[in-house]
């Protein structure tokens, strides 16, 4: 049993507790985001972010994502970071209320650090993705209210050694993807654009290939989602999860994915 | 109703003072010591699971010896303290002062107002920038803070240890020779035989890219550097 120690934060009921919102909570519920402590009011305009998207390949997982962020009909923030590593050996990606989401990130990226310094070990990626539909859950009444944070959870699980996919839907439901799933807005695109290209088994430079090429299917069709600007050099951010940890694809890459998939739909018709 | 006879404050003082040292003095000792790259803490721990040594917060470490339950305890608050501060502020904003400061507060609370002191001596240690921003931070168990150069022993054998520290210690060690010498001044107190399995040894390795510092030499890394 953890004793209280003068001066310093309360422990909990029993033991140590290892959670960093639940310390949140207790120790300064005036820092917590809105939804996790109480109801706000709503109809406060907020920028959205838009689409993202995680696939399995051979080595792992690939997240993506596209920069755009949008308020209405503005857009509101054209270089946007929407994909995360969340530890060494998972990612988040998010899509809906930006400044929610951007939060929640956050916290579970500490919440998962608090873990695995209090208790000596790392979460499996089970426990991990289970922690984050609970917070998830934890934003309902702003999800009522319009604020909605959906997720797409992934990582690679070095028990079963394979990468492994979670998405989530705003309740704080989750599901485990075999192979692939998008979110937001120009979701929907995005994923047909995988079904035709996805294979088990993809190796990285096809799986990097399909995840772009899936974004600027959905900024074709998505008002809200932003396809890369070649001319400013905003590319999606994109990040693969393998045995040897989360790693951001480098620029160079992304962009010569990017260029590749405009180059083979520029080719003069027969 | 129970009748408490007069005690002077100074011997109560005295008393918990002689408890909590004795409580220490039956505890091995852990070695802090500056290298070339960072700061090193190692001790001689039977347990593989239960540490001394531990990771607080980005550029900070800890290490406690005596009672177990105790300096956990207190590791446990600061992780709590470090990561509150680092969310409510931001990640460069978490010193190890402040952390030895609050310590400081919290032990000096204990031994003074409660039944028992706490029977542990703490190191925190924190690495920033360059070989000038390294600092130890040494709290005893009445709350009293120093701030050690280059070399500290804490525990069982302290002093005797710290002596043979100070004949021995050289600026500019690398991690190789920090371990080694260290784990020689752990054996040198009745000559005793220290197997590298239960050597146990974190490293606040300022040459990381990482963002976390801290890292705990594995097993093998540890009998490769006693080995040649």
């Amino acid at each position: 049993m953890t004793t209280d120690i003068p001066g310093l934060a309360p422990s909990g009921p029993f033991g140590a507790n290892p959670s960093f919102v639940d310390l949140l909570r207790r120790a300064r519920p005036e820092a917590l985001p809105p939804a996790l402590q109480a109801p706000l009011h709503a109809g406060v305009p907020a920028p959205h972010g838009t689409t993202v998207l995680g696939l399995r390949y051979a080595d792992g997982i690939v997240m993506a994502g596209d920069r755009r962020a949008t308020a209405g009909y503005s857009i509101a923030d054209a270089k946007m970071r929407k994909v995360f590593a969340a530890d060494d050996y998972s990612a988040i990606a998010i899509a809906g209320a930006a400044g929610q989401a951007i939060e929640l990130v956050k916290l579970f990226q500490l919440e998962l650090e608090h873990y695995e310094k209090i208790t000596g070990d790392r979460l499996s990626l089970e426990g991990k993705a289970n922690r984050l539909a609970q917070m998830i859950r934890g934003n309902l009444p702003m999800a009522m209210q319009g604020l909605v944070v959906v997720p797409l959870f992934g990582g690679f699980d070095e028990r079963r050694d394979e990468g492994r996919l979670f998405y989530y839907d705003a309740t704080g439901g989750r599901w485990e993807e075999d192979d692939y799933q998008t979110t937001g807005s120009g979701g929907a695109p995005a994923k047909n654009s995988l079904k035709k290209r996805w294979r088990p088994g993809l190796d990285r430079e096809d799986a990097l290939s399909a995840a772009v090429e899936a974004l600027i299917d959905a900024a074709e069709d998505d008002v809200a989602t932003g396809g890369p600007d070649v001319v400013r050099g905003i590319y999606p951010v994109v990040l693969t999860v393998t045995a040897g940890g989360a790693e951001d694809v480098p620029e160079d890459q992304v962009a010569a994915a990017v260029g590749a998939v405009l180059g083979s739909r520029s080719e003069p018709r027969a | 109703m129970s009748f408490m006879p007069y005690v002077a404050p100074e011997q109560m003082m005295k008393d918990r003072s002689e408890y909590a040292h004795k409580g220490i003095a039956r505890g091995r000792s852990v070695i802090g010591i500056e290298y070339v790259d960072g700061l090193l803490f190692i001790a001689e721990n039977p347990s593989a699971t239960l540490h001394k040594i531990s990771e607080i917060y980005d550029k900070m470490a800890f290490a406690g010896v005596g009672k177990y339950s105790e300096f956990e305890d207190l590791r446990i608050a600061g992780v709590r303290l470090a990561d509150l501060r680092g969310y409510s502020y931001g990640r460069e904003d978490v010193k190890a002062r402040d952390l030895a400061n609050a310590y400081s507060q919290s032990l000096s609370t204990i031994f003074t107002q409660q039944m028992k002191p706490y029977e542990v001596e703490i190191l925190v240690g924190e690495v920033d920038g360059d070989a000038s921003g390294t600092a130890i931070y040494h709290i005893l168990f009445d709350g009293s803070v120093t701030d050690e150069q280059g070399y500290v022993a804490i525990g069982g054998h302290a002093e005797e240890l710290t002596e043979t520290l100070k004949t021995r210690y050289a600026e500019d060690w690398d991690l190789a020779t920090a371990v080694r010498t260290a784990v020689e001044v752990l054996r040198s107190p009745e000559s005793r035989t220290i197997e590298s399995e239960t050597i146990e040894a974190g490293v606040l390795d300022r040459t990381r890219t990482q963002r976390r510092k801290f890292r705990r030499l594995e097993d093998r890394e540890v009998a490769q550097i006693l080995g040649d």
